[in-house]
């Protein structure tokens, strides 16, 4: 069994002559524990795959399994949020601006049935590395990288499985991209995740992930090993031009 | 002395914490640091300023007034400003001015509380609801909103007065019924930003259904536009309930409301020009008052304003 199966997934957006297709015909698989990159130039529909697993964008075809469960439509059941988690890119954007870190956990656990929220909440921040000092504090009251950290919490609590990551450290500052990168390296290890992650960035996709694939138009073009990526042996033009480009930054 | 000074600085420091220790500390900072913003606002503490001062007045109406405001005294009728007894003077049936004003405010209190519980609850529930679950339901709500705002509100107002009969409790009815549109509009537009934004995927990630995302997640960011623009109505509205007392469909004699007030003093308004004008400076003032506060409000609440 994988974690998560991707088989011939085409996403769309719009009807009839505004229809734009964001993701044609997409073939990939994530083995269980593994960590697998999407890599891409913007608007090449790496972040639509994983708004089409997640149901927030509703309209695809082809096939999802999670865990071996496939998934219809657009309406995902409890179980499914207690398996997939997602982070996403701007942690500016992804937390309510009127709600407090503690506000955002405490809901998040009771979404998730948990009684004992009081003593999770603390347990939360201790592992994604902020201290009880930072709980009662509004999102504008902490830095770009703390509110990854929360976000990254509040992912975490249902205990899922499988982490959805957008390019989490994309809108945060070289130092603290390191320090996230760090953390969910570690969360990794801690709690046997399986993330697939989005980046434009080939670096962080060579630290984070075993295989990554290669996206282009909506199409994925190759499908390598990271090993691949460093010694520099892509098969395709495109990944190559990737590579390059990324080399000389 | 020293001691009270110190206990002070220690609850400033406490409210003005970055790092809160509890939710009802994080509460409370939180209101702290809008009062701080608020109060720097000159015009906008002054316009507080007169409204507690009117919940004062109407609070201590009783007290506070010096005649019996329905006492008739045919003899002593249209006395003029600063007539001994009369500050403000008296009416066409003699009944004292100022008297009537103080009772007044209780009823544009009145009017002023029920029509901000009634239209914003009402607009805020049709537009988020509109603005959040979209398709047909977005349609016929607005559709239902728009024939509302078609018609001319005072004119709507009186149709609806006319059909429930006169009388102060129809008047905010048809008041509330008239001001709602607006405030649907307002919150289906602040709702149409909100709802695509990542915390609200976010939260729908972890399972939420629509009526917690709309009460708790929508509700709290559109409130503030419309405390803002409820502030700035409440003169229209204290005009509007004036018009229908002055048409004779509001308040009925012989209630002190002041757009009735006014609309007894019309007749006299060339001989007796404080009959009609001592209301309606009433009605300008709290007016005023409730414009400035409005706008001292927006700066604090703004939901657009990220710091806050």
């Amino acid at each position: 069994m994988t974690a998560l199966t991707i088989k011939d997934l085409n996403v769309w957006f719009g009807t009839d002559r505004d229809r734009v297709d964001a993701v044609k015909s997409a073939n990939f698989d994530v083995g269980i524990g593994e960590s697998f990159g999407l890599v891409g130039e913007s608007g090449s529909g790496k972040s639509t795959i994983l708004r089409a697993i997640t149901g927030l964008a509703p309209t695809w075809s082809g096939e999802i399994t999670v865990e071996g469960k496939q998934i219809t439509g657009a309406t995902r059941d409890r179980a499914f949020y207690k398996t997939v988690q997602m982070v996403f890119q701007d942690p500016y954007a992804s937390l309510h601006p009127r709600h407090t870190v503690d506000q955002v956990l405490s809901e998040t656990l009771h979404l998730h049935g948990f009684k004992d929220i009081n003593a999770r909440v603390v347990r939360l921040l201790d592992d994604v590395g902020l201290g009880g000092k930072f709980r009662f504090r509004y999102p504008h009251q902490i830095s770009g990288g703390q509110r990854q950290r929360v976000a990254v919490a509040r992912a975490l609590a249902g205990e899922p499985d499988i982490l959805l990551l957008d390019e989490p450290t994309s809108a945060l500052d070289v130092s603290v991209q390191a320090e996230i990168l760090n953390l969910l390296t570690d969360l990794r290890d801690e709690h046997k995740l399986t993330y697939l992650m989005v980046s434009h960035d080939l670096p962080v996709i060579g630290h984070m992930c075993d295989r990554l694939a290669v996206m282009k138009d909506g199409e994925i073009v190759e499908v390598m090993e990271t090993d691949d990526l460093r010694h520099g042996t892509a098969k395709h033009d495109y990944s190559r031009s990737l590579l390059a480009a990324s080399a000389v930054a | 002395m020293s001691d009270v000074t110190s206990q002070n600085q220690s609850w400033r420091e406490w409210l003005t914490t970055d790092a809160p220790t509890s939710r009802r500390h994080a509460r409370l900072a939180n209101l702290y640091q809008g009062w701080l913003t608020l109060r720097a606002n000159s015009m906008a503490m002054f316009g507080l300023g007169i409204l507690l001062a009117l919940l004062l007045v109407a609070l201590l109406a009783p007290v506070l007034s010096p005649h019996d405001p329905f006492e008739q005294s045919l003899g002593n009728r249209l006395q003029p400003l600063g007539t001994e007894g009369h500050i403000l003077g008296t009416d066409s049936l003699g009944r004292d001015i100022l008297s009537r004003l103080i009772y007044g405010s209780r009823i544009t209190l009145y009017i002023v509380a029920l029509v901000a519980l009634i239209a914003p609850v009402a607009g805020l529930l049709v537009g988020t609801v509109a603005g959040y679950v979209g398709g047909w339901t977005d349609t016929i709500l607005m559709r239902i909103t728009d024939i509302f705002l078609a018609f001319p509100r005072l004119v709507l107002a009186l149709a609806f007065v006319a059909a429930l009969g006169a009388g102060i409790e129809n008047a905010v009815l048809a008041i509330s019924l008239t001001a709602w549109p607006p405030y649907a509009r307002i919150a289906r537009a602040e709702t149409l930003t909100i709802r695509s934004a990542d915390y609200i995927s976010a939260i729908r990630l972890q399972g939420a259904g629509a009526l917690r995302i709309i009460t708790k997640h929508i509700w709290p960011l559109c409130i503030s536009s419309l405390i803002v623009r409820v502030t700035l109505d409440m003169a229209g509205i204290i005009l509007a309930a004036a018009g229908l007392g002055f048409l004779g469909l509001g308040a009925q004699p012989p209630s002190p409301e002041w757009g009735a007030m006014i609309s007894e003093g019309r007749r006299f308004i060339l001989d007796h020009w404080w009959v009609a004008t001592v209301p309606g400076l009433a009605i300008f003032t709290v007016s005023l008052a409730f414009n400035l506060l409005g706008d001292g409000l927006r700066d604090v609440l703004d939901p657009k304003d990220g710091s806050q």
